[in-house]
């Protein structure tokens, strides 16, 4: 892992330290594909977060927003210390992101299921007024049991929706165990080809790999594209990776936080 | 009434860019007029409920003011979530007109009925919820929609109801509507349940009890400001709507006197639907029959609360 790989996760850290609590698995598993979409895909300006022509960014599973409120600290739409306000009654960063509080969040998540069909809209939006703006929305695993997802999809491949793409944070990991045990989603691609999409898988954690498949978005022109994005839950920390203990803890104490600093030397 | 809100979206999507419309999978022809002008502002989007409200939202963020139509009760209780987060949370001007609220799909059963859908969709922040009492009025309100900043909750009935509202009512969203002046009572209604009051008013004047006729199409945010002009100038008050007596119209004036003028609650007595899934098929009118909705019910409730007095 590199240092900005490392760097990013110690605000997420920082945060988890001062809230006490929050879904370290579930962000963790993130952070690689939302610092290659914001530092070499994205078009954005974050002291003009409404500027019109900015690509939308949908984190639909928004109890891993830690990560993504790391990255728009590390792009300046927040300032860095306000990571420290996760959760406090006043903070505008709570467990899961809040669209107009929050500069940069395009949509209000946490309840499962409701990003990709506001993708879908947005999408459908820039479509109608051939706008070049392109929305992405990343969906979790277990988020992607919900049938609003598959309702979605199914919109999504009718209107031809190009100007969107989904990524899949494919963990393998839940809250009560793994998504094999809980809701096989295997065959997950020939699900996504299956629903009208364009289809690639991905190392989530490998930042080359992932800068390269950005690149040659859109995947086609004439369809919507999911990304399926091979990761690990808990990524950066070897006493969590990969298990569902770390999808969500509270009462954090001072020598699991200490443990993480251990890895970000 | 559903027609005329249809072809009211159809006219102000002619007069303004933002007006999108979205079904989910309606009966043939449905806006066929709209669909060929306008191709890219008219999707039916398939038995999807809570996608289409996620996509008018996303729609809505976008600056569009999308009008979403199904069956009242999957446009509720099915994607009530996605209406909660999506539209209110993050108060979106999307539209929901709502098919055959109360009573109107009797012979379908239960299933198909939305006779608590004010109580849902009013425990809403941010949403407004409105019941039209004729046609007439449903082309007034409409033309008011475009603008109104936050999610609309529209309950439409069967259609062909009897034109009670006249022009010089008007229509401003949130203000109630006298349409037959209170003499000793008052019923404050909603949708078309003013046509039954204005029945039951004229059938009580017979006996010598003026009654009037507060027609509150906006159930929320209620109109606070009527019931205080004219609660307390009363004797006896019956709300009545086609929906379960929790929770709605009557509940929201109770509510009203609880918190502002409690000594006037005594006066108030409500007539709904009873809490239980409908048991009968049947037709609207029969059905409403079975629950104890009725001009004759109206009336005797009203002779008891005037008596009472």
């Amino acid at each position: 892992m590199d240092r900005r790989s490392k760097q990013l996760r110690k605000l997420i850290v920082q945060a988890l330290e001062s809230g006490g609590r929050g879904h370290l698995g579930s962000s963790m598993s993130l952070v690689e594909i939302l610092r290659v979409l914001y530092d070499s895909y994205l078009r954005y300006q974050p002291a003009n977060p409404n500027w019109p022509d900015r690509d939308r960014l949908i984190l639909s599973k928004g109890h891993g927003c830690l990560a993504l409120y790391a990255l728009l600290a590390d792009k300046g739409f927040l300032k860095e210390d306000e990571m420290l306000t996760f959760c406090k009654q006043d903070s505008r960063l709570g467990g899961h992101p809040e669209r107009g509080k929050i500069p940069g969040v395009e949509a209000t998540t946490g309840a499962l299921g409701h990003g990709l069909p506001m993708g879908v809209g947005m999408a459908l939006a820039g479509k109608i007024r051939h706008q070049k703006h392109r929305v992405v929305v990343i969906v979790g695993d277990g988020e992607i049991n919900e049938g609003s997802i598959w309702e979605a999809a199914m919109s999504a491949a009718k209107h031809k929706l190009a100007n969107l793409t989904v990524l899949v944070d494919y963990n393998k990991v839940q809250s009560y165990g793994s998504t094999r045990e809980v809701l096989d989603l295997e065959p997950l691609a020939d699900k996504w080809l299956s629903f009208g999409f364009e289809v690639e898988e991905v190392d989530g954690h490998d930042v080359k790999a992932l800068e390269q498949l950005t690149r040659r978005f859109p995947l086609n022109s004439g369809k919507p594209a999911a990304v399926i994005c091979h990761t690990i839950k808990g990524k950066g920390f070897p006493f969590a990776e990969g298990k569902s203990e770390w999808h969500h803890k509270s009462g954090l104490k001072p020598e699991e936080i200490a443990a993480m600093y251990e890895y970000l030397i | 009434m559903r027609k005329t809100s249809l072809d009211c979206v159809y006219e102000l999507a002619k007069r303004d860019g933002r007006v999108i419309f979205i079904g989910s999978d309606l009966g043939p022809g449905v806006l066929d007029q709209m669909k060929t002008e306008m191709p890219d502002r008219f999707f039916m989007e398939g038995v999807s409920e809570q996608h289409v409200i996620g996509m008018a939202a996303g729609l809505a963020m976008e600056g569009f003011v999308p009008y979403v139509n199904t069956i009242a009760t999957f446009l509720t209780r099915r994607c009530y979530e996605q209406v909660a987060l999506d539209l209110c949370l993050q108060d979106l001007p999307v539209r929901l007109i709502a098919n055959g609220g109360g009573a109107v799909y009797a012979p379908l059963g239960p299933t198909h009925l939305a006779v608590e859908d004010f109580a849902i969709m009013r425990a809403l922040p941010n949403m407004t919820v409105v019941a039209p009492c004729d046609a007439d009025e449903m082309r007034r309100f409409m033309a008011k929609t475009v603008d109104w900043p936050h999610p609309i909750y529209i309950r439409l009935a069967k259609g062909g109801d009897g034109i009670v509202s006249q022009e010089r009512h008007g229509f401003e969203i949130g203000k109630a509507i006298m349409l037959r002046e209170p003499g000793a009572g008052l019923f404050i209604t909603t949708g078309v349940m003013a046509q039954l009051a204005l029945r039951a008013a004229e059938q009580l004047s017979k006996e010598g009890l003026a009654c009037g006729v507060l027609h509150v199409h906006t159930v929320k945010p209620l109109d606070h400001a009527a019931l205080h002009a004219w609660l307390p100038n009363v004797h006896g008050v019956v709300t009545v709507e086609e929906h379960t007596r929790i929770g709605g119209l009557g509940s929201a004036v109770l509510e009203c006197c609880n918190d502002e003028m409690p000594e006037q609650a005594f006066k108030v007595r409500r007539i709904g639907i009873p809490d239980r899934f409908a048991d009968r098929y049947g037709s609207q009118n029969s059905l409403l029959g079975h629950w104890g909705i009725t001009v004759d019910s109206l009336c005797s409730t009203m002779r008891k609360q005037l008596r009472e007095d």
